[in-house]
């Protein structure tokens, strides 16, 4: 052993002193099973950030048809033999407008009102011929409306023959679509960020169960259990944010390349249609800000689940150490 | 005893500083009537009673089945005994918090049966890993963890990754992860039976040099032909019970 010892020591003399490579992390940067959490993260990720994007997008949609609809009232005037139409028509457009909440009165005129009654009755209608009743238009201050009682009240009183119609039923009827709309989306994206919970807590402890040797280790040469717990956060919140920076990314692209096609294609078919359905394709400030959330609580959700995990395992094996029954699948002694 | 091989250099100042108090006499560890059953079981361990003194070298040996790796078990503190007292470090075991633990497990060495190398790391980062999670400073060790792998043997291969590494070479990569903090006790659970008997007598050399230097040894194997060359205590075990010839 001398022997063997002294040329080594002259060989040592003479060569260069050992380097070592920077430290490698306690947890192995990239493996398979971290990849395939990366993948899935992003994918949840994706779909979760698509899924509040189209929700709120939805939601948006739907409060504009049922402002749109409740930012009008309608008098319509009856043709009466007694009844000078053009006259009744600015009393009561100048009747409406002179009660708070009212914006601007609009006669729809008789050629307008032609138009309107041109899918059923073909064209050149000649008005006079027809007892067609006639309309006038009022926006109101949706968010101040007027009395409606009483402008109905008024109107009576001064016009028997008009009728106001103040889009309550319709209004009722998309309000309670708008709600309902907003609920179903509400409820897919409860269920896609469930999905996305349970998808990332299992692949996490999925990759977490491959490093359990390393655990053990760390544990059995002396670590405690806070510092085994924060090396493996470390390494886990990298790999979430790495995938749910990529899916979120993404999401937000889809819906920016969607806004700019939109853009691009106003007054086209396609796209008028696409309006109509979905309205616009802009997610919004709030929107983005939604995805970038979804994004953190992603991260978030990895790297606790990955700490508590750790926890868990450590403390399996020190249950193990109070409980001998429980250590099935040992090595045999 | 045939022995060929001793360590390269004397073992490095930092591992092998002193730091055991020669006036006191209790005993490393200390068993009385301690027995264990798995679940319903039968006992695997009856009625044990011994004490592993401080700087004392001994085998434990006994048949396959016979409860070697479970009392290495209870003296790694990785279990506990259905009956009876331990005492570890003077401590009763049972009565330890969890989170005291890790630091009583820092005053004993482990080499597995199955090296139990984290196999991402080079030599030098798993001798390392102990000095790491106690959270030292790299280059407050780096010097004595290159001076104990030049001692076991390992200097030229600081930086090659343990599937590369020979059975005999992850043995003493093992063995060095285990010394590196100066353990009071040094268990090492069948440290010769991946290895050729050539290399069983350099491994069991180097037990012998760290034992010189104060640290408890206690060695689980089947091979008598390694016990047979070292006159030291040895504790056979047989259907979970003791006998220990001094």
């Amino acid at each position: 052993m001398n022997e063997h010892a002294e040329p080594q020591e002259r060989g040592q003399q003479k060569r260069p002193e050992m380097r070592v490579r920077p430290t490698a992390p306690i947890v192995p940067p990239s493996n398979v099973s971290g990849n395939a959490l990366m993948c899935v993260i992003a994918i949840m990720a994706f779909l979760a950030c698509l899924t509040f994007g189209a929700v709120s997008m939805v939601r948006a949609t739907a409060a504009s048809w049922q402002s749109e609809i409740s930012r009008e009232l309608t008098i319509q005037i009856k043709p009466d033999d007694n009844l000078d139409m053009e006259a009744a028509l600015n009393d009561a457009r100048d009747l409406a407008l002179t009660f708070a909440g009212t914006r601007d009165g609009q006669i729809i005129d008789r050629e307008a009102t032609a138009r309107l009654l041109e899918p059923w009755l073909g064209e050149g209608l000649d008005l006079d011929e027809l007892p067609v009743p006639r309309l006038v238009v009022v926006t109101i201050d949706e968010r101040n409306p007027p009395d409606f009682a009483a402008m109905r009240q008024a109107l009576a009183e001064k016009i028997p023959q008009a009728f106001l119609d103040d889009h309550r039923t319709w209004v009722n009827r998309l309000v309670a679509m708008a709600e309902t709309t907003a609920l179903i989306g509400t409820g897919v994206l409860i269920l896609v960020f469930s999905a996305m919970v349970l998808t990332v807590v299992f692949a996490t402890r999925g990759a977490l169960s491959g490093n359990r040797h390393i655990i053990e280790v760390l544990h059995f040469v002396g670590a405690e259990a806070g510092f085994v717990a924060t090396e493996f956060q470390k390494h886990f919140l990298k790999i979430s944010l790495k995938g749910s920076f990529a899916g979120g990314t993404l999401a937000a692209l889809v819906f920016a390349i969607a806004g700019y096609w939109q853009g691009r294609s106003l007054a086209t078919p396609q796209s008028d249609q696409a309006t109509a359905l979905f309205g616009t394709f802009s997610v919004g400030a709030g929107g983005y800000l939604g995805i970038a959330a979804t994004m953190i609580v992603i991260a978030l959700l990895t790297t606790l689940t990955a700490r508590f995990t750790v926890m868990r395992t450590i403390f399996e094996i020190d249950r193990i150490r109070s409980d001998p029954a429980r250590t099935d699948g040992l090595p045999e002694t | 005893m045939g022995l060929d091989f001793v360590p390269s250099a004397s073992l490095p100042e930092k591992v092998r500083g002193t730091r055991i108090d020669e006036n006191r006499i209790a005993p490393l560890i200390h068993f009385e009537n301690v027995g264990l059953r798995y679940g319903m079981g039968p006992e695997v361990l009856r009625d044990l009673t011994f004490d592993i003194p401080r700087r004392s070298f001994q085998f434990l040996t006994g048949p396959s089945g016979a409860g070697k790796s479970t009392l290495l078990r209870l003296l790694f503190l990785s279990l506990q005994p259905t009956r009876g007292l331990i005492r570890t470090f003077d401590r009763n075991i049972a009565t330890i918090p969890r989170e005291e633990l890790p630091m009583l497990r820092r005053r004993i060495g482990i080499v597995f049966q199955d090296f139990r190398l984290l196999e991402h790391l080079t030599t030098y980062e798993n001798v390392a890993l102990p000095l790491r999670v106690r959270g030292k400073d790299e280059l407050s060790y780096r010097a004595d963890v290159i001076d104990l792998l030049k001692w076991v043997g390992l200097g030229e291969r600081i930086n090659v990754l343990p599937p590369v590494l020979s059975g005999g070479e992850k043995q003493r990569a093992a063995i060095a992860r285990a010394l590196i903090d100066r353990p009071e006790l040094l268990l090492a659970d069948e440290p010769t039976g991946n290895v050729d008997p050539p290399m069983a007598r350099r491994l069991l050399s180097l037990f012998l040099e760290l034992n010189r230097l104060g640290t408890a040894v206690v060695i689980a194997t089947h091979d008598l032909s390694l016990m047979d060359q070292v006159d030291a205590r040895r504790m056979i075990l047989s259907q979970g019970r003791l006998d220990i010839y001094e």
